[in-house]
């Protein structure tokens, strides 16, 4: 089910969708009832006005409805928020270095790389840090992101169902450069993502531990 | 009216021996510290207009511009810096708050005169040393508005003085605040109860009370940062054992408030402008007058939704969802209870009104799109991205920012005694209507794809919404400056307006046009409801 990179992506999206047709059915509602009265109650049609202080029931119904509204989108958006924190057994861990103005990464095996290489149905654990000022790991496709925090350790979770290339941007404002602290995620199968990470010196058998 | 021509008003008439600019620097008339506010705050809005247009087109295409990233990172920082702290929260309590407060409740003027005119030289002085800050060595401030630490410990830039600035300008609010309850509470006209008066007080003395309550906290944090930056002592910054998220607690403790300091004001201009044009009572007084007071209290309790993805405990991050989706409840009551006025009214749609149904639609934008951002999982796709942007600035400025247009339209005879072209006003709020969404909405699409906001350079898949951004901000600054120029016109040349050209049953409107220094001339005795429309009849003859 679902077209997005990851389950994550379709759920945000579903949660976005929710929110926003009935906010549009509100919105159209209040501005068409506005307008209709604006030309219905005209002055220029002569009617007296009639003051009406306040309906009850009226006051109750626009509470009410708008409470029950408003809970389901909060239920929504936790539920979805709560995957996030589903974290895949057996998860695929790389470590993330922010620093002005770029990300670093570093994988089990030592190897390091300034692009994101993951291969594709893993779940991935990026365990967070940052070097200097705060920084966030934001992968939009996927709809997450994490801030990256100096002395702490921040973990986001993914795990992607579709091969390709996805942009990471920096969404903490950090400095100077804070518009060009890019880079991407390549998603691969599995078999290009170990010869990629598989490379002279570095043994088989610890790249096969962590499948 | 045969009486407006004897009594002198408070143009003509000083409260000192002095005359010319002395009188007015010297004053103590909430009339003349009000207009004094007006002329400092909307140079700086033209000040931040400028920036911002200056910002949009940098954005008009990828990679450099007019700019490089260090004066970009400097300009959005000054434009939030000037547009919050020296136009928005100030804006409609120090101006119309003080022209219009005290004559509302039937007073002569606010409770502490001499301390309302000390407010303004805090205000001038807090916005000096803004100014100053930009001219020293070290540079402008890049920090972004936030001042997030560590960058904030890190910038090289005039961060503490700019934040002193802050922290000065917060005592002119904290002041102007006190003033106002103390106002409140004391001057009221005989006859005038709390449900007599108009929902513009009643705004405007629920937003007193989160200035005085909610302001401390900034000036407290802002110590903290200028401590840690000056002494090196570890408070915030992690390198010194200390916890930049709580920097972040302790800046959104005031500057989520912040915003309802901001709108709340808004809202009770809202709660003016419709009856008079509506010519009858205003639906759910009560109820509006409570979610004010609601919404200044439960507005204290969400402050953390700025947090979502900032590395916060997961129990936090639920329950600041939930409460945040709470806060949005009166802002609703608040618009139905508005509709509602309109019906079975007498509704003349003059240029105030527009003003406020263009208000409504704006603001109900940024009002929903703030239910997406309170929903967690939506909320950690968006934060940080134009999404945000788009949002606050249609709460901002499509909200408070119209109001401020349409209290000017619909005081602007009260207060300068002279009328403006209609036509010009109706054609200034379908002008403005265009510019701002072409401005604004882009925005909400770019951030759903992953646009971060603060960046001075952007992928090339935004151009196009870029570029429909930047046209957008030339269609609204050109409106902006079109609507000073038939303002600036009307106050020379404007037909002469009467005691009441809209209708309007308020206090003000039983008044001349100025107002007399005094403003009444003996204090009036209160026996009507605020938005009573049986009086007009009887003004007639006043």
């Amino acid at each position: 089910m679902g077209f997005g990179p990851t389950t994550h992506t379709d759920s945000v999206d579903f949660v976005m969708l929710y929110i926003v047709a009935i906010s549009v059915v509100l919105l159209l509602g209040i501005t068409a009832t506005m307008i209709y009265f604006v030309f219905k109650f005209n002055r220029k049609k002569g009617h007296a006005p009639v003051d009406i202080h306040g309906n009850i029931l009226l006051e109750v119904v626009w509470i009410v409805i708008p409470t029950l509204l408003v809970l389901s989108m909060f239920y929504f958006g936790y539920s979805s928020f709560r995957e996030l924190r589903d974290i895949p057994a057996n998860p695929y861990t790389v470590k993330v270095t922010a620093r002005m103005w770029q990300f670093s990464f570093e994988y089990k095996n030592g190897k390091k790389a300034d692009t994101l290489y993951v291969p594709v149905n893993t779940g991935i654990d990026l365990e967070m840090q940052s070097m200097d000022v705060n920084h966030a790991f934001y992968i939009p496709a996927f709809r997450i992101k994490e801030d990256i925090l100096y002395g702490k350790t921040t973990h986001l979770y993914f795990t992607p169902k579709i091969v390709g290339d996805y942009d990471v941007a920096c969404a903490e404002y950090c400095g100077l450069n804070h518009s060009a602290m890019y880079t991407k995620v390549k998603v691969l199968p599995d078999s290009s993502f170990y010869k990629w990470l598989e490379r002279p010196g570095v043994p088989l058998t610890k790249i096969q531990t962590n499948n | 009216m045969a009486n407006e021509i004897a009594v002198k008003n408070f143009y003509q008439q000083s409260t000192n021996k002095h005359t010319g600019i002395l009188s007015w620097l010297l004053t103590k008339d909430h009339k003349r510290i009000g207009l004094m506010y007006m002329m400092a705050i909307m140079s700086f809005f033209v000040v931040g207009m400028i920036i911002g247009l200056l910002m949009r087109l940098e954005l008009i295409a990828p990679g450099r511009t007019i700019m490089n990233a260090q004066t970009y990172n400097t300009l959005f920082t000054l434009h939030g810096v000037i547009m919050i702290f020296l136009f928005i929260i100030p804006g409609l309590p120090a101006i119309f708050g003080n022209f219009f407060l005290p004559i509302q409740i039937g007073a002569a003027d606010v409770a502490f005169p001499r301390l309302n005119l000390l407010s303004w030289y805090i205000y001038m002085i807090g916005a000096t040393l803004v100014i100053v800050s930009l001219f020293l060595p070290g540079g402008p401030i890049d920090t972004g508005w936030t001042f997030y630490i560590p960058y904030s410990i890190r910038s090289t830039t005039n961060v503490s003085m700019a934040l002193f600035a802050a922290f000065v300008l917060g005592f002119s609010s904290i002041l102007t605040g006190i003033n106002f309850i103390t106002t409140v509470h004391r001057l009221r006209a005989p006859g005038m109860g709390f449900f007599k008066m108009p929902l513009f007080v009643w705004a405007t003395y629920a937003t007193a009370w989160i200035q005085i309550i909610a302001t401390p906290v900034i000036a407290i944090t802002i110590l903290l940062v200028i401590i840690e930056r000056a002494f090196g002592v570890g408070i915030f910054d992690p390198a010194l054992g200390g916890d930049p998220i709580l920097f972040q607690h302790m800046f959104w403790i005031y500057s989520h408030p912040a915003v309802y300091i901001m709108i709340l004001p808004a809202m009770g201009v809202v709660s003016e402008i419709i009856p008079t044009f509506s010519r009858r009572t205003i639906f759910g007084y009560k109820q509006i007058a409570y979610s004010s007071l609601a919404i200044a209290f439960i507005g204290y309790l969400v402050w953390a939704h700025h947090m979502f993805s900032s590395g916060m405990s997961d129990t936090a991050r639920w329950i600041f969802s939930l409460l945040t989706f709470i806060v949005a409840l009166p802002s609703g009551v608040k618009i139905f209870n508005w509709v509602a006025t309109m019906y079975k009214g007498s509704i003349d749609p003059q240029p105030p009104f527009l003003w406020v149904m263009n208000f409504i639609f704006l603001f109900s934008i940024g009002g929903l799109t703030g239910l997406v951002l309170g929903s967690l999982a939506t909320d950690i796709h968006l934060t940080d991205t134009y999404f945000v942007v788009a949002h606050f600035h249609y709460v901002m400025f499509g909200g408070t920012g119209t109001i401020f247009f349409a209290a000017l339209h619909y005081w602007f005879p009260k207060m300068f005694g002279r009328m403006y072209n209609m036509k010009f006003a109706r054609i200034a709020v379908v002008l403005y209507f265009i510019g701002f969404n072409m401005l604004y909405f882009p925005k909400f699409i770019m951030g759903y794809m992953g646009m971060p906001r603060r960046y001075y350079d952007y992928l090339p898949q935004f151009t196009p919404y870029q570029r429909i951004s930047t046209i957008g901000s030339w269609i609204l600054v050109g409106t902006i400056f079109f609507i000073f120029g038939y303002l600036i016109h009307a106050l020379r040349k404007g037909k002469k307006a009467t005691s009441n050209p809209w209708g309007g049953v308020t206090m003000e409107w039983h008044i001349p046009s100025p107002p007399p220094l005094e403003n009444f001339k003996t204090i009036p005795t209160v026996t009507h409801e605020p938005y009573d429309f049986s009086q007009l009849k009887e003004m007639k003859n006043e």
